[in-house]
């Protein structure tokens, strides 16, 4: 699947819930699913700071794609990072260039990505890219 | 006389708003109260009727508001029982006030050796511009440590001051737990070493009555905007014996007597520390926030406030794996907490869709944090216009947000 047929994917999950407390039920579910990090990978060089909550993200190059692995101390933000996990890894470099993350917005959970919240998620998008950016170097 | 709450709740427009589709419960006044009608108007009127740069035009409308702004510079006076209008400086909130002592004061008085006390308990803003300071002078900043129930034991700081010690930095009542320092108590100590100190007022200025002269405070600070007033106003009391020593924190219009590019000489207090245009009508509009406390009588408004702090504490302590941060006799408004096993944010997130405005994270205290060994934690905060039906719609909320966990 391309990364927006996954984003569409979600969006689909998401539209079976009628009230905004089903959704974030299924966020929390999600977000108590998610592989725990290793407690090595939760480390300085590897932590987005929010002053809300915490983001750990770790991304390695393999067979020319990137596999993301992350974590966050609080649980809805763990949901959203699982969600954001299964669109972007083990994608190519270019792959993950070339989309618009957009479903988060689409679920009407935007306020998560906002600057005031300081989660840690609008980070980490920016540090996806930033993976993204790196490795396509390493690639091309 | 009795506690008019629905005339009170009326002044503020913005408590009939729906968030969500659920009233809106505004439980974070402590970050910035609700603004009522009054002070609104009073902004709208300045800018219909007598608008002009103050203390400049040879003209009527810069006369009027001019003298629209004297008149607020003498109420906070009044209200904090200041000696003097000379002693009153407006600023754009607590943390410039702090910042203007810390540079100034620090540029005058501090050498290289010397110790300022600040304690552990201090938002961010009580903290950072000492630092600020200390690094440039070669100081040290010396924390002055609480105890676990929140509050801060008076024999440690006479432990603490030294002959190195220049200033002693506190709070009035902290942001995260509530604690009532024992500011005249403290100063009294400071003042045997003839150390001055500094009070941040900022969750003190809205509750409790100041009367800086009884207290002997040096500095004191707060802002409009946890007062019901406008956003970008705040005011720096100084005893005038340390204003007039201390230099100009920022040059401009306003601050000056003469310039020449050989040398300038500096207006006299307050002007000398108001560099530039003020925020006139922010200040002037400061002025109806005043006038709207003192007709209900700050008294009163504190009584309100904890009867609703009793009410919601011992609701709260009902509740299981529900710890609270602060818990000095006779607190102010203020309830930090945190509940075994559920995230500060995730907490915060959910009762924000329930309607419900309170703040997480660290607060801006990170050493507060620190102590408890804490990420962060949740704090609701009232206001003049909360409710005990609020109470308990949010305690509600509350038990069912710990259920989806």
């Amino acid at each position: 699947m391309t990364i927006e047929q996954v984003q569409q994917e979600i969006v689909d999950e998401f539209s079976m819930f009628e009230d905004w407390m089903d959704k974030y039920s299924y966020l929390i579910e999600l977000g108590n699913e998610l592989e725990p990090l290793d407690p090595k990978d939760k480390n300085d060089q590897n932590l987005i700071k929010g002053c809300q909550s915490r983001v750990w993200l770790v991304a390695e190059l393999e067979d020319g794609k990137i596999n993301f692995r992350g974590e966050s101390d609080a649980v809805i933000v763990k949901g959203l990072v699982a969600l954001l996990l299964r669109v972007v890894s083990g994608r190519k470099p270019q792959e993950l260039l070339d989309s618009e993350m957009h479903f988060i917005d689409d679920l009407g959970l935007k306020q998560h990505l906002s600057p005031t919240r300081s989660n840690g998620l609008l980070a980490m998008v920016k540090q996806i890219r930033l993976y993204a950016v790196a490795y396509s170097k390493i690639e091309g | 006389m009795s506690y008019d709450i629905d005339k009170i709740r009326s002044y503020f427009p913005i408590l009939k708003q729906e968030v969500y589709n659920k009233p809106l419960i505004y439980f974070d006044s402590a970050a910035s109260s609700q603004k009522p009608i009054q002070v609104l108007m009073k902004e709208e009127e300045l800018h219909n009727e007598y608008y002009g740069n103050i203390h400049r035009g040879a003209h009527f409308m810069a006369d009027r508001a001019t003298e629209a702004y004297e008149e607020v510079r003498e109420r906070v006076r009044t209200f904090i029982n200041a000696d003097s209008r000379n002693e009153i400086i407006f600023t754009k909130g607590t943390t410039e006030s702090i910042n203007l002592v810390a540079a100034s004061y620090g540029e005058q008085f501090l050498n290289e050796g010397d110790e300022i006390i600040v304690s552990e308990m201090e938002h961010h803003s009580n903290i950072v511009p000492w630092q600020l300071v200390a690094r440039r002078k070669g100081v040290r900043i010396v924390k002055w440590p609480f105890n676990d129930d929140g509050t801060l034991s008076l024999d440690k700081l006479r432990n603490l001051l030294s002959t190195k010690t220049k200033m002693v930095a506190v709070a009035h009542v902290s942001n995260v737990l509530g604690t009532i320092n024992p500011v005249k108590e403290i100063i009294e100590i400071a003042h045997q070493r003839n150390v001055p100190v500094l009070v941040d007022g900022a969750q003190a200025a809205p509750h409790l009555a100041i009367d800086v002269q009884e207290l002997d405070a040096d500095f004191y600070a707060f802002s409009a905007h946890k007062m019901y007033g406008p956003n970008g106003v705040g005011v720096l009391y100084g005893k005038e014996k340390w204003l007039e020593k201390m230099p100009p924190y920022q040059g401009g219009g306003e601050m000056i007597s003469e310039v020449s590019f050989e040398e300038t000489t500096f207006n006299e207090l307050p002007y000398k520390f108001e560099a530039g245009t003020p925020n006139i009508n922010g200040v002037i509009a400061f002025g109806a926030a005043l006038e709207l406390i003192d007709s209900i009588g700050l008294s009163h408004v504190a009584a309100w406030e904890h009867e609703l702090l009793d009410y919601a504490t011992s609701k709260l302590k009902e509740i299981e794996g529900l710890k609270i941060y602060g818990e000095a006799p006779g607190k102010s408004g203020v309830i930090s907490f945190n509940i075994e096993g559920v995230h500060s944010y995730d907490m915060a997130m959910l009762l924000d869709k329930m309607g419900i405005a309170l703040r997480s994270g660290h607060l801006c205290a990170d050493t507060v944090m620190a102590h408890y060994d804490i990420q962060g934690c949740v704090r609701i905060s009232f206001g003049m216009y909360n409710t005990k039906e609020e109470v308990d719609t949010f305690v509600n909320a509350l038990n069912k947000v710990r259920m989806m966990f």
